[in-house]
């Protein structure tokens, strides 16, 4: 495809996203990504937003990508949550009731 | 490790205001343990863990006062703990990033986003089974801008919710969420060459 022909697909689905009800721009669609990840969006919006991943290939490709961004930060340092020592150093305990009493 | 209950937790800091240092010595040994794990995260270092720790506890002996009640007590000193980290974080490491503007996603004068088509998408598995990829990994989470560091460890590696990090972080639901999601978008720009398979060799 020509440069003119891609600028002009996308003016044309820009327009179509901005005027279109029912319908989301990418911009809009980034506002309510951190919401639809937390499940806060409400029925109505989860829809529309669900609506915009099926008909735009940039936001589907961005949201998979950045949920697996979310999935590699979890496990960068290990599986799961920190592993909890069953106590504290004894030295560090000695260390901080010293320092409380001065 | 047993949950502890809302009076024991009463007790508990009601001994504490009165000075009892057998108050202190469980305090330390109770919530200690929770403490210096999610410190050695944040820090990836066991001495200065433990440095953090004990100066969250003294601070935490000073400012009873300040403790109302409204969050449970080991939230409380969990985002003590989470300011003492930070403050050495900030010494720690001076090369990271001063802002993330420039690694937030890029739309057109038209709204539409703008993103180069993806043909591989990497596992979890891939970016991490590898000693070099993996440190790399770490390294792009641990130069982001303190406030976002945080926010990711908190959430995407510790996973503690929005609610509890909200209270150690002392900021409303609504700003963990910008915050995690601008540290989420830009983390995902940063990781985008190993994300997208392109060797570094
Ligand atoms: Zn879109």
């Amino acid at each position: 495809m020509t440069m003119l022909a891609t600028r002009l697909k996308r003016k044309l689905k820009g327009a179509m996203l901005k005027w279109l009800p029912g319908m989301l721009t990418c911009v809009q669609f980034e506002d309510f990504l951190i919401e639809y990840m937390e499940g806060d969006l409400p029925q109505r919006q989860r829809t529309v937003f669900e609506f915009h991943i099926r008909i735009c290939r940039e936001c589907r490709e961005y949201m998979a990508a950045y949920k697996r961004t979310i999935e590699v930060t979890g496990r960068a340092y290990g599986n799961g949550a920190a592993p909890v020592p069953d106590e504290v150093p004894e030295d560090l305990v000695q260390a901080i009731l010293a320092a409380r009493r001065g | 490790m047993a949950q502890t209950s809302r009076t024991d937790e009463t007790e508990l800091i009601a001994g504490l205001r009165r000075g009892e240092t057998r108050a202190f010595e469980m305090v330390v040994r109770q919530y200690g343990p929770r403490l210096l794990a999610s410190g050695r995260r944040i820090l990836r270092d066991q001495s200065l863990a433990e440095d953090c720790v004990q100066e969250t506890f003294i601070k935490a002996f000073e400012r009873l006062d300040g403790f109302e009640g409204r969050a449970k007590f080991g939230t409380w000193l969990h985002s003590i703990m989470v300011n003492q980290a930070l403050m050495k974080l900030r010494k720690l490491r001076p090369d990271k990033h001063e802002t993330i503007d420039d690694l937030m996603p890029q739309f057109d004068a038209d709204s539409c986003r703008i993103e180069a088509p993806w043909s591989h998408l990497a596992t979890p598995h891939e970016m991490l089974e590898e000693e070099q990829t993996r440190r790399l990994v770490q390294s792009h989470i641990e130069q982001l801008p303190e406030t976002y560091c945080i926010v990711l460890q908190l959430r995407d590696i510790q996973e503690f919710n929005t609610e509890t990090v909200s209270e150690m972080l002392n900021i409303s639901q609504g700003a963990v969420k910008v915050r995690l999601h601008r540290a989420r978008s830009a983390l995902k720009t940063l990781l985008e060459p190993l994300l997208r398979g392109e060797t570094m060799s």
